[in-house]
């Protein structure tokens, strides 16, 4: 084929399976969903503990109900990362929705090999893998409790192998979420897996496609304010040529915007060294990419070089790391900031006299700077007085229950604080959390990829 | 000439386990030569305080006009263990352009823009 169109209609787990209609209707060859962050499988791997056949994105049926009619009629293939730490339960689950509808006659994919939980200590000890923590450069020894999930950021070629074996959905665990995009790419355009400049094309399109909304105005700095239609903001496609050219387009509709810095927000989003922007496939160059804007949302992009991808994939490991809760009042004008640090030093007073070990304390003041931090102060009047401010208290504790007792000291401060207080007290709903460590580290791709298999069912 | 960096640069910020990144675009030339000169890593770092526990590195992007700032230890342990209301950090791009610089004069006349959100009211007001 000589153009190939793949489209973003994806960006989270929580995002909204409406917007895949228009890309659809626009017609895209590839439908990508991308429902994975490092937030994500610790969220997948509580569910997974209540139950074992859980541990996937549950929305995928939602967005499956909607592309099926499109992929039964081979106008559009559809490949996602939504199986999580559980890619064979997503697959069941895929399996289900098609009969549900009635349409048979297709095949699922699921990639599985990504997981590598139940072998960690073995390639550790016995392959030597150190895990020592990316970021800390600590050593495996201090991974604090046991690892709770350990998945492996695979990259294109099992889904590229998938679609050479004539899968029409492929559902993976932890596939890195630009690898979800050049995989259509390099199959249907036959780039080899060494042709560094044109894996570079694929990933550097797939990054912008990645987070759905995020590249056509989404989250945007800009003039935000004058997008069309922000209600409706569209998902991005890209039209992708054999030698790597990409022109990045919406679908037909009012809202959003293509443009160059549109675009750009996008590209050195959660982005270290733009050089080296580190993917299972390939190490791509951002910045070698030329941006130009062409009429009607339209942005071409070429020119992009790429390096040897390295001998490791990335790989996440999450321990137990306590519970969490938190409270949240507000206080008004006069010394709304002042009664509300009051307020915080009393209940945890409170808590200490009540005999609850607290590990961490965390105490922001909402409307002064809960979000910036001592940047909030940079340049500010110290004289100016907020109108209002919101105390939220959050804590750590060993156990649950201690978690929850905490939140209880708050209640009597109703008539026992600072004046004015307690006003639209609210907090988490339904109790403390449960909080994850996460450890990113490196892993041998030999010792992965000897383990990752594509399985192949046709549903009749 | 002293500007606020919100007045001629646009910002996204992201995380990687406890790692936040801001980059910051400038709109042209001229502009992206300023930040390339004044936003340095240590003065990004120390506009942070002790939001920002680890090292702060600068990467340049001048194809889109971009530097992206590396900031370690930035989000209390990391979206899934931080206990901060915002754990992932997606409001640190626009913490940084709170940072104040010396700019040329002729600058001046390239501040972007303030919201407008008339339609905001003309949508609550028919609510």
């Amino acid at each position: 084929m000589s153009e190939i169109r793949v489209a973003g209609g994806q960006g989270f787990y929580g995002d909204t399976p409406s917007a895949v209609d228009a890309l659809l209707a626009e017609g895209v060859d590839y439908l990508c969903l991308e429902a994975l962050a490092e937030l994500t499988l610790a969220i997948l791997q509580k569910d997974r503990q209540k139950d074992e056949t859980r541990g996937f994105t549950r929305d995928l049926p939602a967005y499956l109900a909607r592309a099926l009619p499109f992929v039964v009629d081979g106008r559009t293939k559809v490949i996602t990362n939504a199986g999580g730490i559980n890619p064979t339960a997503a697959a069941h689950a895929a399996v289900e929705t098609a009969r549900a509808l009635g349409i048979s006659g297709i095949k699922i994919a699921t990639v599985v090999g990504d997981d590598v939980l139940g072998r960690l200590d073995d390639l550790h000890t016995q392959h030597g893998q150190a895990f020592t923590h990316n970021d800390t450069g600590a050593a495996f020894s201090e991974l604090p409790g046991p690892a709770l999930f350990a998945s492996a950021y695979l990259g294109a070629r099992p889904i590229a192998d998938a679609l050479a074996q004539g899968a029409d959905i492929v559902i993976t665990g932890r596939v890195a979420d630009a690898s979800l995009f050049l995989a259509p790419l390099a199959y249907e355009h036959a780039w080899a897996w060494d042709d560094w400049d044109r894996l570079a094309a694929g990933i550097l399109v797939g990054h912008l496609l990645e987070c759905s909304g995020q590249s056509l105005g989404g989250n945007y700095s800009g003039d935000w304010w004058a997008l069309p239609h922000p209600w409706d903001l569209p998902y991005p496609i890209a039209t992708v040529d054999a030698d790597g050219t990409a022109v990045i387009s919406k679908p037909a509709g009012a809202g959003g915007r293509v443009s160059t810095d549109t675009l750009r927000h996008q590209l050195l989003y959660e982005v270290h060294d733009p050089r080296r922007y580190l993917s299972p496939d390939v190490v791509a160059d951002f910045t070698s990419a030329h941006f130009e804007d062409l009429p009607d949302d339209r942005v071409r992009i070429t020119d992009v070089k790429g390096t040897p991808a390295t001998d490791t994939y990335k790989l996440l490991l999450a321990t137990h790391a306590g519970w969490a809760s938190e409270a949240r009042v507000a206080f008004s004008w006069p010394d709304a900031y002042e009664k509300a640090k009051a307020t915080a030093a009393i209940l945890v007073k409170r808590v200490e006299m009540a005999g609850h070990d607290v590990d961490e304390w965390l105490v922001e003041y909402w409307g002064v700077d809960a979000l910036g931090g001592p940047t909030a102060h940079a340049g500010a009047d110290p004289a100016c007085e907020p109108p209002e401010c919101v105390l939220r208290v959050a804590w750590r504790c060993a156990d649950q229950r201690t978690a929850a007792l905490v939140g209880r000291e708050l209640v009597p401060l109703t008539l026992s604080a600072p004046p004015a207080g307690m006003t639209g007290a609210g907090g988490r709903g339904g109790g403390p959390t449960e909080l994850l460590s996460i450890w990113p580290t490196l892993i041998d791709k030999k010792l992965v990829d000897a383990e990752v298999r594509v399985v192949l069912e046709e549903v009749s | 000439m002293k500007l606020q960096l919100r007045e001629i640069c646009g910002y996204r910020a992201g995380d990687k386990g406890d790692i936040a990144n801001v980059a910051i675009f400038a709109d042209d030339d001229e502009t992206y030569a300023l930040i390339v000169r004044e936003v340095t890593a240590d003065r990004v770092k120390e506009l942070f305080g002790t939001m920002v526990k680890g090292r702060v590195d600068r990467y340049e992007a001048p194809n889109v006009r971009a530097l992206n700032f590396v900031m370690q230890g930035a989000l209390g342990g990391g979206g899934p263990r931080s206990l901060r209301a915002d754990s992932l950090g997606k409001t640190l791009g626009g913490a940084l352009v709170r940072l104040h610089i010396d700019a040329p004069d002729a600058l001046a006349s390239r501040r972007r823009a303030r919201p407008d959100v008339r339609w905001a009211d003309e949508i609550l007001d028919a609510s």
